[in-house]
């Protein structure tokens, strides 16, 4: 723990502070819209936000990936004209939570791949990311700990920690430093702070508690075994293959390339927008053959691709624990429950292996 | 909201101009392409480009073409879609976009020094021609070249004129079945893997290149084992929906591997276990 890196900032200031951001720049932060939702939006002043969220409908990778987003703009009046375009806004993006960004984290992993997506290095440029990092569950759809995205490591330029008055804030870039130093309002954290965050931390690791009964490295293994589980024909019965699941997830970044023309049908757009692999025509190929076909091998290809295929890819699960897909589910698919299940399927497995 | 060209965006286009036309069967027709800026299109047999229609749409297509062939690139297009459909209605002298090549192509490198074993069924010989192409240019490189070539029916045929030179060439075995014949079809009878047990090879110098309708992967593979062919001696090369061509859109996905960047072509070996992919 480098000591120069941490400030504090009582909670009397702290609306001061968000407003002197959002004159300087847009800020982007939680805002409740009743029933239990939440989403990231533009606020104009500091009371708009709620601090205590769970985690919003749509994850904040819908300002580094746009859920549509133009990447060529055409002409073929005369001669093929073709232009490849690419939109970015300076945003401050505020109250992140850790789980979000360790969504942030895969994106980045995936888009930063060769070959690069440079609409998104760019976009990523011009966002700031100010964490705050929970101190209790947001609800029992949440297994940030079981992935490990609980606590905050890196992906942001500001982490903000509850300490009851005030939060201590860790500045982990010279983008953070920055706009602490512009506030003028932080105060140097000392011993007293380091205690209260550690105190924090370790009562976090007693209540974020391993969410699904195995440990996390066990995972990888697990899936391997799991591929002819019956779950998954359990699953096929409930799923409703409307893709729910997958366009609120942080780390799902599949798309569809489509066009659009203007009344001249000679100009327009070419742009990308999110799809799914939960959806009928994902997997089609010529001759209307569908290598995934049932629900059930849909399904099980969501999970393979959380857990196990980004393992071998990029050394990563793609799960950030943050509950989204269960909660949002129309045929109430709890992804706790299902690896859960596919604990106790392999178990019997291997106990009778035994017998 | 700040909007930017990047001329270096992975989606850019390059114009390229039709050239030649050429109708190989009522639903094929092979575009002969040159890049607007005369500069080459460097590929390995078995790499695909994408090809952008602009206000239509973009496809993976295989180049056919020898690449070799500093001239210009060839692109064999059987009109079954919007794009596919609205290609055939282009004229020589019009302009497409083209970007790529993208994926990996057959391993050449490895392949050269053995002998060569070619298994196509109906629109895989575009893909393979361009392999067939690039083994007849560099002949003494590899070993025997054994060509297998199925379709439906004879009206089918893709690439006759050369078909028929490749069957009276000395250099090379050439032999090829229609599964169902017309009165005046002088050739084989069957499926394609009728014509395998009697290819006379020595299977561990052989390197067999499939390329065919998915249903076809499996009964050819298992002639080719029978064969005694080792597994990462057959190279398969896979057509999935690709919409980026980078590995990024998770459309062409086979468990962890992306077709169109760690494939479309894939020895055998490394998709034996994979469920999803055959």
């Amino acid at each position: 723990m480098k000591t120069e890196q941490y400030r504090i900032i009582e909670k009397s200031s702290f609306n001061d502070f968000i407003n002197s951001l959002i004159a300087s720049q847009k800020v982007i932060g939680p805002v409740y819209k009743g029933f239990n939702n939440y989403t990231f939006e533009e606020i104009k002043s500091a009371q708009e936000m709620s601090l205590n969220y769970i985690p919003t409908i749509i994850p904040p990778k819908k300002y580094f990936m746009p859920q549509k987003e133009t990447i060529l703009e055409f002409d073929t009046k005369e001669t093929l004209h073709v232009e490849p375009v690419s939109e970015y806004e300076e945003l401050i993006l505020f109250g992140v939570h850790t789980c979000d960004i360790a969504g942030l984290r895969c994106l980045n992993v995936v888009l930063s791949d060769e070959p690069k997506d440079i609409s998104y290095l760019i976009r990523k440029r011009y966002i700031t990311i100010i964490g705050l990092e929970c101190n209790a569950y947001c609800d029992e759809y949440a297994s940030c700990s079981f992935v490990g995205a609980h606590v905050p490591t890196t992906g942001y330029d500001l982490m903000f920690t509850d300490l009851g008055d005030y939060f201590i804030v860790h500045i982990h870039s010279s983008k953070g430093m920055d706009i602490v130093k512009q506030a003028n309002i932080f105060k140097p954290a000392d011993n007293y702070d380091f205690e209260a965050l550690k105190a924090l931390r370790e009562k976090k690791d007693r209540i974020f508690n391993n969410e699904v009964p195995t440990e996390r490295r066990y995972l990888p293994d697990l899936i391997d075994r799991s591929w002819n589980a019956s779950v998954w024909k359990e699953l096929e019965q409930k799923c409703l293959g409307c893709g729910n699941c997958t366009s609120v997830c942080p780390t799902c970044y599949c798309f569809d390339i489509k066009e659009d023309v203007d009344f001249t049908l000679k100009a327009g757009q070419r742009y990308r927008v999110w799809f799914s692999c939960q959806l009928d025509p994902f997997a089609k190929v010529a001759g209307g053959i569908d290598f995934r076909r049932e629900r059930s091998a849909r399904q099980r290809h969501r999970f393979y691709r959380k857990f196990r295929y980004h393992i071998d890819r990029y050394g990563m699960f793609f799960c950030t624990g943050c509950g989204r897909c269960s909660r949002t589910c129309m045929a109430k698919i709890n992804l706790k429950e299902v690896l859960t299940a596919l604990i106790k399927e392999s178990e019997t497995k291997i106990w009778r292996k035994w017998l | 909201m700040e909007k930017v060209v990047i001329k270096k965006s992975p989606y850019n286009v390059k114009k390229a101009r039709i050239i030649d036309i050429k109708q190989l069967t009522e639903k094929e027709k092979l575009f002969r392409v040159i890049l607007e800026d005369n500069s080459w299109l460097d590929y390995e047999p078995g790499q695909f480009i994408m090809v952008s229609l602009m206000g239509i749409g973009e496809i993976p297509i295989s180049i056919c073409s020898s690449p070799l062939n500093r001239d210009y690139f060839e692109i064999c297009v059987r009109a079954v879609g919007k794009v596919t459909e609205s290609m055939h209605r282009l004229n020589v002298g019009e302009i497409i976009g083209i970007r790529g090549p993208y994926g990996k192509g057959f391993p050449i490198r490895m392949i050269e020094a053995h002998d060569l074993l070619i298994i196509a069924g109906g629109l895989g010989l575009a893909p393979l021609r361009s392999l067939i192409l690039y083994a007849i240019d560099n002949r003494r490189d590899f070993g025997e070249i054994h060509i297998l070539f199925g379709c439906k029916t004879p009206e089918e045929l893709l690439f006759s004129d050369e078909i028929e030179e490749w069957g009276r060439r000395l250099d090379l075995h050439f032999a090829c079945t229609v599964d169902r014949a017309d009165p005046d079809w002088k050739g084989n009878i069957g499926l394609i893997t009728s014509l395998i047990p009697g290819v006379d090879i020595d299977p561990i110098r052989t390197y067999a290149a499939v390329v065919g309708p998915p249903i076809m992967y499996k009964f050819v593979i298992k002639e080719l084992l029978a064969k005694g062919l080792p597994v990462d001696q057959i190279l398969l090369s896979f057509e999935r929906h690709m919409k980026c061509g980078m590995g990024k859109c998770g459309r062409c996905q086979i468990q962890n591997l992306y077709c169109c960047k760690d494939g479309p072509v894939f020895t055998f070996k490394e998709i034996m276990d994979m469920a999803e992919a055959l």
